[in-house]
């Protein structure tokens, strides 16, 4: 009977590391996936410095820095509510999941209410009014820093919604009861997914907010 | 298919993949706590560095590198990548090893074009 409980043990161990393995994977492609964008990025920002240091003004930097705090605070929560499932303390993995996802929504509120109508309404958008107008201007960079902007910033915040998206998922199941400090694997699993959208975004807010 | 695949080869990648005890590492909330604080002293820092002029190039390395801190502390806690087992480690080389390529290359071939430095 030990002998048993123990293969049980083991066997589930095993599923438990496929499964993170199997994300980790996922993960290698997300990576290289922006890591092309960040060499377009890397590319254009070393032809056209002048132009990029120049129309990263109109982006404001106090909201990127309040989406940074709202991402990582996120990526904490999701980390606590790893470790309450670990240690099957089932009402707080409820409120973390709970808090998780709303500071995702949080962050895409921001972005969407917030600081994408004014570039909107600025024309910065690429085929937008200022934005063809750097291009008949000769500023080329300043419209390439902007193609890459919404590239890039709207390719990581498709990421946050899937995130909340999934997270939604996960919070339903864990309202079921579906988890317990035995059977945890979806929730640390969607919780690394989560982590790499936190990461994605600790470099973009440099890169895109802070040019000198 | 059978392809031959040498059994000492699988038996080391087996107990590559494996932990030391077989349990999961449960990291602790006052960890959790430590690394959420560190990461928002670097992003006041990264803010406060960004508003010093210290040339375009030294500020983009200050930026990336504080970056490349607050990611690590990520991956190492948050994602628990310090008590993943070695061929985790060992996969993690291999897109961070093409990554390094891809973004390394195209910077090259941009920055050794003749007459990039100043002579456009």
């Amino acid at each position: 009977m030990e002998a048993t409980l123990e293969k049980h043990h083991e066997e589930r161990h095993a599923g438990l590391e496929g499964a993170k393995m199997g994300m980790w994977l996922f993960l290698f492609t997300e990576l290289l996936l922006f890591g092309g964008l960040f060499a377009a990025y890397a590319v254009f920002h070393s032809v056209y410095a002048k132009d990029f240091e120049i129309a990263h003004h109109h982006l404001n930097r106090t909201i990127g820095f309040i989406n940074t705090i709202v991402l990582i605070t996120s990526s904490f929560t999701m980390a606590m509510g790893v470790w309450s499932a670990q240690t099957n303390r089932k009402n707080l993995l409820n409120l973390f999941l709970l808090l998780t996802i709303l500071l995702g929504v949080a962050f895409l509120v921001v972005k969407l209410t917030v600081e994408w109508p004014v570039k909107f309404h600025e024309g910065l958008y690429p085929g937008g009014k200022e934005f063809n107008h750097f291009i008949q201007e000769g500023h080329k960079g300043q419209a390439l820093f902007f193609s890459l902007y919404f590239m890039l910033t709207g390719l990581h915040g498709l990421h946050v919604l899937v995130g909340v998206l999934v997270l939604t998922g996960i919070l339903i199941m864990a309202l079921r009861g579906k988890f317990s400090s035995e059977y945890y694997g979806p929730v640390e699993v969607s919780g690394l997914y989560w982590h790499l959208v936190d990461l994605i975004w600790i470099y973009l807010f440099p890169l895109f907010y802070l040019i000198k | 298919m059978d392809i031959p695949f040498p059994a000492f080869l699988f038996d080391k990648i087996r107990r590559w993949g494996m932990k030391d005890n077989h349990k999961e590492h449960i990291v602790t909330p006052p960890v959790y706590l430590a690394v959420a604080i560190a990461l928002y002293i670097l992003t006041f820092i990264t803010v406060w560095a960004a508003g010093i002029d210290l040339g375009k190039i030294t500020n983009t390395i200050i930026a990336l590198s504080i970056a490349s801190v607050k990611a690590s502390l990520v991956a190492l806690f948050f994602m628990h990548l310090k008590y993943e087992s070695k061929l985790l480690w060992f996969m993690i080389t291999i897109p961070l090893l093409l990554l390094l390529i891809l973004l390394a290359l195209p910077i090259i071939d941009v920055l050794t074009r003749a007459g990039y430095f100043g002579m456009r």
